[in-house]
């Protein structure tokens, strides 16, 4: 029945094989239709999968082969669809098809228009496998390719070495979570012998009692996983740098795909961490602590993709917090409608930005309202989603998860509190972005608005955006039934209100005027508050200071290798007791007698005084 | 016969390009082509050849696809054993190959003595085979040496700038572990004369007797020490940056491909084998020397400018993962170290075919002075990268799958050991990323850079040698198993020896 779904993953292989051998050879429109059509063909399969989903209510699996037999390791090469891969699958193919169509137009003048589609679409497969993967290893093949697609996609303008550093940063800082994952699965692996998700679940559930210190180590490890790849405290500095790509590449992978694979794998092995307070207690502490960081980030930014960059870091914190509070559903929930709109504003930016001729100032931006009706449209939306005003997608996903962090038995209203003061900074920052972008005076005069194929995508993720709060997702089964969070009259009232106020206090400070905070941005305090949080909190500064500096040191110190010293050092003995001994070959007969009689002499001496007399 | 006649082609054929040499400049190349490809289509049968059970010690029997055991100097109890199973058989398969590959990526880099090159090339390629399929310890040990003079004079000879150095620490390094290992095959030899009165140097013959542990222990370095130089193993590595580097690029590909290996498959057919409980003793050490390997390797493979240099300390960082995999010593790891022999014999033969390459258009292997290649030669660039991301162990590539057995297979043993192995995992990203941004990527008009030289691309002959090493990855990356079935039995064989004398091997978590 369900043997077809090996297309999905396998068509953007194709595409990528295809494209990517070529090495850019085939005409710009048979690269985009290889490219679009087989994003395009898998988002029919996916259909056709969640068709047959809906008529069987119950998991599809299929597999292909056993990967690896040895030593009782048997990993199989299979995938598996419930309604938890189902969502993902939705969110990739639909959102990605559109990205890739709105790619087709936006790249059009790049001259590595093939290399470009070539490694979408090896993204698009990588995260397919991820997602469709019903052991940890496979997940972690599709996890380690979408890092590597991540790396080529941000490192694409490769000729300006800026965005070669960018890219190496990303992947070397997710890859430090990667290494952290993988001791995990060996963890895992050494103590329940396999790694397929549903025995090793059973095998967890059956041999370790809740709160077993070896279970709390091995989700902890899966963590690191997650936050490197999320882009969460502390792993989180490489996101923001990893805007040097191109503005679909931050739509699709840093914003609406790849960045939420913690989130997958932790909703994945939600057995595992419930099994573990102490784990589950530390996901929400991460994505409480790292959702109000990078909000008040994003507030100080004047980078229009760096501020959607902290704010995507921002709201995988909420998703972070959902999962840390056990509101499975609310989280991959949330992870559907931050797809929707922040595809949506990044595609939007990518709109401006291409009228603007690559100009990311938002200082340098205004008054866009009337010359670009759809990407303002756009970013109206997106960001009336991204600060959760009421009816909109954002409002529905974001207000389930603040009510279930207050129902949390663990410091729950304090996780509410925080949560909330992050929807409030949200709305500041994003109606801050939409009031100096869009209007005031103009201050760059843009060039033509972007073509249908740009605005095509835009429109039905505006739509997305808005009504996607109705979208039921088939996760019912997936996840343990939650209470549902019961709705306190006060709590219930204050929760939506407060982005309200946030728009409202945008409003007054960036476009009214009516309050100038410049008294207290300016003052001492007020600049270097501003510095700290521009700086993300100094992490950066703290990472080259404590580890990346040292190591390039310790490298360029030893780069002749000490232990060559030593190697070197006994050949020069050698040779300086060769040169000192050759010294003593004169060729004169009298020195070699005289320095017989006197060596003779010598061993006699030796012979009579050490045998004490006694000479034969 | 098969492994005899494969040596004797690559003798009898080494000796032709040498002779041919005077007459006809070109044709030596030809004649090793042509005497490699008859070495490849020898070795075609045995792939289904019936598998022979003979009695290694205790019981045990290990699946053997040839035997022959000839007298040579019966009064010294030597004979030539000639013995290839799956495991031999990998590494013969892996040795031909890049003997083809090393041939195709010196075509016309060598105008000095090309036929006296071949030469060389062919009978370091013959004694590597013997090495593999030798189990008589004299016969093996006289591969050991047949192998070393022919390299010694390829570095010497054909290398570049600092040749004479780097040659002769190449000898002296190999020549004084040898000499080692020598010394323990003698006294190992005569302690079993001592016990059973039978003078002979037959490995089946030497297996499995109890030794005085003292004496067991010595011993048992004797052979470490020589195969950890070779590997090589730090602190023991240092020969290495130097030989690699000032190798003519056939050699490096030999060197780096297959000689290496004959140390990693010294310590999996002797070492352990010979004196398992002796290496039980020291496999907390050799794991630790493993995983020092790893980051050391990679740190100071970060800290280069020269293209080489970076692959040969990379080198060091990847082999050290086959120490670990060994001294852990579980089906999973030992497995894995195989696996990642094959897997770094393709990616960092194809490295080196790419520096030399480089080298060859450039004139320069200083990275510094590179840059921006890739607009010019995009199809080097596109395969330098697939060949970069293999080797940081990406998964459905070969390295990962052995990467990722060696540590998994580790953990059990020793988890601390592993877990400081795991970290190559981000210590090799960044070299390796490095290097692909200063040669490939960045900015290509620089005016120090290149000094306006031409860049040509890789062409059809450097296309020939590359593809097959690309497809190899891809296949024991997406489907190893016919890899694993191949070696399995010999390794499950030499487990079940060791495991039933000693229970320090078996795998328990701490």
């Amino acid at each position: 029945m369900a043997d077809y779904i090996y297309l999905i993953p396998l068509l953007p292989l194709m595409g990528f094989l295809l494209l990517f051998t070529t090495l850019g050879n085939l005409p710009k429109a048979l690269v985009a239709l290889v490219g679009v059509g087989s994003v395009a063909s898998s988002a029919m399969l996916v259909l056709l999968t969640a068709l047959e989903f809906m008529t069987l209510r119950e998991p599809l699996s299929t597999t292909l082969y056993t990967w690896i037999n040895v030593g009782g390791f048997s990993p199989f090469v299979s995938f598996y669809v419930d309604g938890l891969t189902l969502t993902m699958l939705s969110v990739i193919t639909g959102v990605g098809l559109l990205i890739h169509i709105y790619s087709s137009l936006f790249m059009l003048d790049d001259k590595d228009y093939s290399r470009f589609f070539s490694y979408m679409n090896l993204f698009v497969f990588a995260m397919l496998v991820l997602v469709l993967a019903d052991n940890l290893l496979l997940l972690f093949v599709g996890w380690e390719g979408v890092g590597l697609c991540s790396y080529l996609l941000v490192g694409f303008w490769h000729e300006d070495s800026a965005n070669g550093a960018a890219a190496r940063k990303a992947f070397i800082v997710t890859r430090v979570g990667d290494t952290a994952m993988a001791i995990g699965m060996f963890l895992l692996f050494a103590h329940l012998g396999t790694l397929d998700f549903a025995p090793m679940t059973a095998a967890a559930i059956s041999q370790w009692p809740e709160g077993s210190p070896i279970l709390t180590i091995a989700c902890l490890l899966l963590l690191g996983g997650a936050v490197g790849k999320s882009a969460q405290l502390p792993l989180q500095t490489w996101l923001p740098d990893a805007m040097a790509g191109p503005t679909p590449v931050s739509a699709l992978i840093h914003a609406a795909t790849m960045v939420t694979a913690g989130v997958y794998l932790i909703a994945r092995t939600h057995d595992l961490f419930l099994l573990s307070p102490f784990a589950l207690n530390t996901v929400a502490v991460i994505g409480a602590a790292t959702l109000l960081m990078a909000a008040f980030t994003a507030i100080t930014q004047h980078d229009i993709k760096r501020i959607l960059a902290y704010s995507t870091i921002s709201q995988i914190g909420y998703m972070f917090l959902a999962l840390g509070v056990g509101a499975w559903a609310s989280s991959i929930f949330h992870l559907m409608t931050h797809a929707f709109f922040k595809a949506l504003l990044f595609l939007a930016a990518g709109a401006v930005i291409y009228s603007l001729h690559h100009e990311h100032n938002i200082f340098k931006m205004g008054g866009l309202r009337k010359k670009l009706p759809v990407a303002f449209w756009s970013f109206l939306i997106g960001s009336a989603a991204l600060a959760a005003l009421p009816f909109t997608s954002g409002f529905y996903s974001k207000d389930a998860i603040l009510l279930s962090a207050y129902e949390n038995a663990w410091q729950g209203p304090l996780l509410w509190g925080i949560g909330l003061l992050g929807a409030l900074l949200t709305s500041i920052y994003s109606f801050r972005l939409v009031f100096i972008v869009f209007f005031g005076e103009v201050k760059t005069e843009p060039s033509q608005p972007a073509g249908w194929l740009m605005a095509a995508p835009l429109l039905v993720l505006c739509l997305l955006a808005l009504v996607g709060g109705f979208i039921v997702i088939p996760v019912m089964d997936v996840f343990p039934a939650a209470t549902g969070p019961a709705h306190d009259g006060l709590i219930a009232i204050i929760t939506p209100a407060v982005p309200i106020v946030g728009v409202v206090i945008a409003y007054l400070i960036f476009l009214s005027h009516s309050i100038d905070i410049s008294p207290w941005t300016d003052s001492k305090i007020g600049k270097a508050l501003n510095r700290f949080w521009f700086s993300h909190w100094a992490m950066d500064w703290l990472y080259d200071t404590f580890i990346v500096k040292p190591y390039a040191w310790m490298a360029h110190v030893n780069r002749m290798d000490i232990v060559d010293w030593f190697y070197n050092f006994t050949a020069d003995v050698v040779r300086f007791l060769h040169d000192q001994t050759t010294q003593s070959q004169t060729g004169q007969l009298r020195t070699y007698a005289g320095v017989m009689v006197l060596g003779l002499a010598a061993i006699t001496a030796i012979a009579l005084f050490s045998g004490g007399g006694t000479a034969p | 016969m098969t492994m005899i006649l494969i040596m004797l082609t690559l003798f009898i054929g080494g000796l032709a390009a040498w002779m041919i040499e005077g007459w006809n400049r070109d044709l030596p190349r030809w004649i090793s082509i042509a005497s490699i490809t008859l070495a490849a289509l020898l070795l075609v049968p045995l792939l289904d050849a019936p598998v022979e059970m003979l009695p290694l010690a205790h019981g045990v029997s290990a699946p053997w696809l040839e035997y022959i055991n000839v007298p040579w100097i019966p009064r010294f109890g030597i004979s030539f054993v000639f013995a290839i199973d799956g495991l031999s058989l990998l590494l013969v398969a892996l040795t031909i190959f890049l003997g083809f590959v090393a041939v195709l990526s010196s075509w016309s880099e060598i105008e000095k003595r090309p036929g006296f090159f071949q030469f060389n090339l062919m009978w370091t390629l013959a004694g590597v085979v013997g090495v593999f399929v030798s189990l008589d310890l004299f016969l093996f040990f006289f591969f050991w040496e047949v192998m070393l003079i022919p390299m010694y004079l390829l570095i010497a000879i054909w290398g570049h700038e600092k040749k004479s150095y780097a040659a002769m620490k190449f000898f002296l390094f190999t020549q004084v572990s040898g000499l080692i290992m020598l010394v323990a095959i003698l006294a190992l030899v005569l302690v079993h004369y001592s016990q059973s009165g039978v003078l002979t140097f037959n490995y089946f013959d030497l297996l499995g007797h109890s030794i005085d542990p003292d004496l067991a222990f010595w011993m048992m370095c004797g052979f470490f020490v020589a195969f950890v130089v070779k590997l090589p193993g730090f602190p023991f590595h240092s020969w290495l940056p130097d030989a690699h580097t000032q190798a003519p690029t056939a050699a490096s590909v030999l060197l780096a491909g297959i000689l290496l290996k004959t140390g990693a498959y010294g310590l999996i057919r002797f070492t352990v084998p010979l004196f398992p409980d002796a290496a039980a003793e020291i496999s907390t050490l050799a794991m630790s020397l493993g995983a020092i390997g790893i980051l050391y390797g990679a740190l100071l493979a970060f800290g280069q400018s020269d293209f080489k240099r970076l692959v040969a300390y990379s080198s060091v960082s990847h082999m050290g993962f086959v120490l670990v995999g060994v001294f852990a010593w579980t089906e999973l790891s030992i497995q894995g170290s195989v696996m990642q022999m094959v897997a770094h014999g393709f990616s960092t033969a194809a490295l080196f075919m790419i520096a030399g390459a480089l080298q060859h258009r450039l004139h320069t292997r200083n990275m510094n002075e590179m840059g921006g290649l890739w607009q010019e030669a995009p199809r080097m660039g596109a395969i330098a990268m697939f060949f970069i991301v293999a080797s940081l162990g990406m998964p459905g590539l070969g390295n990962f799958v052995g990467e990722f057995l060696i540590l998994l297979g580790a953990f059990a043993v020793n988890k601390w050991i592993t877990i400081l192995a795991t970290l190559g995992l981000v210590t090799g990203a960044m070299y390796a990323l490095m290097s692909l941004q200063k040669v490939f990527q960045g900015e290509r008009d620089h005016p120090k850079k290149n000094g306006g030289i031409s860049m040509p691309d890789f062409g059809m002959r450097e296309m020939i040698a590359m593809i097959p090493m690309m497809i190899g990855l891809i296949y024991i990356g997406v489907y190893p198993q016919p890899v694993f079935d191949l070696v399995n039995p010999v390794l499950a064989s030499l487990y079940e020896l060791t495991g039933t004398n000693n229970k320090i091997w078996v795998g328990v978590l701490p």
